[in-house]
């Protein structure tokens, strides 16, 4: 089940990861300017990174915002 | 735990390349994304879904997605939908049409589908200018914007198109800006639960023939505007007029039962069983 | 055995399409065409089928597709304004290899022109009204009889090519009253579409199985596939590249042109003998057949075509007429458009004589008869 957009009262989700298809990433910054928690910076290339993996609660805006389906939340183990 | 990747890559067409045709920041993208998560939840199965575009942008939404898929004429997708619903009525038909495609050369066809309450999905992309074509005026586009086809600034009014289709007598009519993506995920799973003609406005983003034209400089600062702007039906009544007069509306509009086409037509077939 | 009918063309064509298994409909008021909406609106229902008088006519031959997509056999009726509109969805059903029948009652035109008298002007719109380079079978009844039959064969024809064909009548074929025998069901031979033999997985849309015409399953199926007015590549997605346009195009013509001298229906009346022939359509025909019969009364040795099928263009069958006689005749309610036909595929090999007439009325026996004296003198 998809979490609600807002961020939680946790204070980190180390067990969440952010992963970016560059292949399909078109570098529009969404994801970067609407992070809840502001969890990702844009790398070197214009890609979107994660900061810090305790900044990101895996709430999942990033994902359902993207327009190329090329950023993912996952669970850190798979 | 957002699960929409797996979601997502399942109704995708693995034999289609991508990334997508459509520019960056794009609210196409997004759409899709919700509308593939709604279609999720609504319980149909791929084969059990028509998904019909007409041209434009987002006349290319249907190429990407794993269902029936019928990329039609301009303006005219509602036809083609017609056509399908009467003859196969257990098929769920959606249709997605761009606001230039909906509203002026499909308009005719617009009104008259929900005249006729055919249990048809419409959905409107309204990114109030014609992208592909190169950024010409729309019957979306607000009074004065300058655009390719109205350097000096548009001198015709827009249309209303939730107020079009409930005039017109859609069953349910209801608005979601991209940015406001879960809501649409919401709103476009009740259109397609419903039965009746529904019709879904979606404010879309057209960072590159639109967005710079009005001052709006990245898709960001688009996506931002359709945030600053939009209220929700609970918060617009606690509003004056004044107060709404630059805001846009979202949430179910119009949410109406009335018997569809499809019912009096086999109310009628069912009085030739009758006579025998 | 089957009972005599008073019938009129219109009636007949929709005979002929329910008996073809048309169970789809959709239409806009025009006369002289209205009949066949009236008699599909009233004989659909019952039969579970579906007629739907839609906006515009633009919107009924997008519904026709949309139905046929969805696997009926579908059928629209017009005249010449809403034909015009149709085009843009005759385009559309040309390169998305939709089977559908539209019949055109041709009337007085141009534009709204003298309705609803009779003309024979739109067979360069049948044709080539649709925008692009399009194939199309245009088949020409010239009489109640024929208007059932040829709409039977549209259909067969539409299925077994996935293409649309029109069925051009007149506004004097269409309401004349004849006395028909029309054939019960088990002596019509129908034609339906070829499905896919594999399972959907291994399904490519748009592969030529070898006789140019891809099988095509309906929507629900289980195919899921994209159907698009964009030129395609085998799995239905857009393409550009060169090696996929070209041969694609190619197909579309080749489907049908490869059955070419399968197509070539027309009677001939007296042709054996003749030193002229005249070819004619539609009603033209048969004030043709009456003038040659008297021609023959009084000696002249005069022989008739009667095409059936005005396109693709029957140039077998004219061009045997043109090897043994030194001039062709061509009388038609138009400025001369079956005519240019019989030119092109003349080639100088003998003289093509041409009768227009466009005052918006029958043409006579005797005004053909005079054209035969006049070039006979």
């Amino acid at each position: 089940m998809a979490t609600t957009g807002k961020s939680k009262t946790k204070e980190t989700s180390p067990s969440k990861t952010v992963k970016v298809y560059k292949g399909w990433c078109k570098r529009c910054g969404i994801c970067v300017a609407f992070c809840p928690r502001q969890a990702l910076e844009t790398d070197k290339d214009g890609y979107p990174s994660l900061k810090d993996p305790r900044g990101c609660d895996g709430c999942g805006w990033c994902e359902l915002m993207c327009p190329d389906f090329a950023i993912v939340v996952e669970d850190a183990k798979s | 735990m957002p699960n929409g990747r797996h979601i997502i890559y399942d109704y995708l067409r693995t034999t289609k390349r991508f990334p997508h045709m459509w520019c960056p920041g794009c609210g196409l993208g997004t759409f899709l994304g919700a509308f593939l998560r709604a279609v999720d939840k609504s319980g149909y199965t791929k084969d059990q879904i028509v998904l019909i575009s007409g041209i434009g942008c987002s006349g290319r939404i249907s190429t990407y997605a794993d269902f029936n898929t019928l990329h039609t004429t301009h303006g005219r997708a509602l036809t083609f939908a017609t056509g399908i619903k009467l003859t196969k009525p257990g098929l769920k038909v959606i249709v997605i049409m761009g606001d230039g495609d909906a509203t002026a050369i499909g308009g005719n066809h617009f009104i008259h589908a929900a005249r006729r309450n055919l249990d048809i999905t419409a959905i409107v992309i309204n990114n109030s200018v014609y992208g592909m074509t190169g950024g010409q005026v729309s019957p979306e586009t607000p009074l004065d914007v300058r655009t390719t086809t109205s350097p000096y600034g548009n001198v015709e009014s827009p249309f209303d198109i939730c107020k079009l289709a409930e005039a017109a007598g859609a069953a349910f009519v209801a608005r979601s800006t991209v940015y406001h993506v879960k809501l649409m995920e919401r709103l476009i799973g009740r259109a397609i639960d419903r039965k009746g003609f529904d019709v879904l406005e979606i404010i879309s983003q057209c960072p590159v023939q639109y967005g710079r034209r009005v001052g709006l400089k990245s898709p960001v600062e688009m996506l931002q505007w359709q945030k600053d702007h939009a209220v929700t039906q609970e918060k617009a009544r606690g509003m004056s007029e004044e107060d709404l007069k630059d805001k846009i509306r979202i949430g179910a509009l119009v949410d109406n039962e009335a018997p569809t086409y499809q019912e009096k037509l086999d109310a009628m077939k069912q009085s030739f069983k009758g006579v025998e | 055995m089957q009972k005599a009918e008073l019938l009129q063309g219109n009636d007949a064509c929709v005979r002929g399409a329910l008996a073809a298994g048309c169970r789809f409909f959709a239409g806009y008021p025009i006369t002289p065409a209205s009949e066949i909406a009236h008699g599909m609106a009233r004989e659909l229902p019952p039969l579970d089928g579906t007629f739907i008088q839609m906006e515009d006519e633009i919107a009924s031959m997008g519904a026709v597709i949309g139905a046929s997509l969805a696997g009926a056999k579908a059928m629209t009726g017009t005249s010449g304004p809403g034909f015009s509109l149709m085009q843009e969805h005759i385009s559309y059903a040309s390169i998305a290899e939709v089977p559908c029948v539209i019949i055109d009652v041709m009337r007085g035109g141009p534009s709204t022109g003298v309705p609803t008298h009779l003309a024979q002007g739109d067979v360069m719109q049948a044709r080539w009204g649709a925008h692009g380079d399009h194939p199309m079978i245009v088949l020409a009844p010239s009489s109640v009889e024929e208007c059932f039959r040829l709409t039977v064969e549209a259909f067969n024809l539409s299925e077994k090519y996935r293409t649309p064909v029109v069925i051009l009548t007149d506004e004097v074929i269409a309401h004349m009253r004849e006395k028909v025998i029309l054939p019960s069901a088990d002596e019509i031979k129908i034609f339906d579409r070829r499905k896919p033999t594999q399972p959907p997985e291994w399904f490519v849309p748009y592969r030529d199985p070898g006789t140019g015409v891809p099988p095509m399953p309906a929507f629900g199926e289980g195919y899921r596939y994209h159907v698009s007015g964009l030129v395609h590549d085998e799995m239905g997605y857009p393409t550009t590249r060169a090696d996929e346009v070209d041969p694609f195009i190619q197909r579309l013509f080749h489907k049908i042109s490869r059955d070419f001298d399968k197509l070539q229906w027309g009677e001939e009346y007296y042709t054996d003998d003749s030193t002229l022939d005249i070819v004619a359509f539609g009603s033209v025909a048969r004030a043709a057949q009456r003038a040659v019969k008297q021609a023959r009364e009084r000696g002249m040795k005069v022989g008739l075509l009667k095409l059936q099928v005005l396109y693709p263009f029957m140039r077998r069958k004219v061009t045997k007429l043109m090897r043994n006689s030194p001039t062709i005749l061509v009388p038609e309610i138009n400025m001369g458009q079956i005519s240019r036909e019989v030119k092109r595929v003349n080639q100088g090999k003998c003289k093509v004589e041409t009768l227009n007439k466009v005052a918006h009325e029958t043409m006579t026996p005797q005004e053909i008869l005079d054209k035969i004296g006049e070039i006979y003198a």
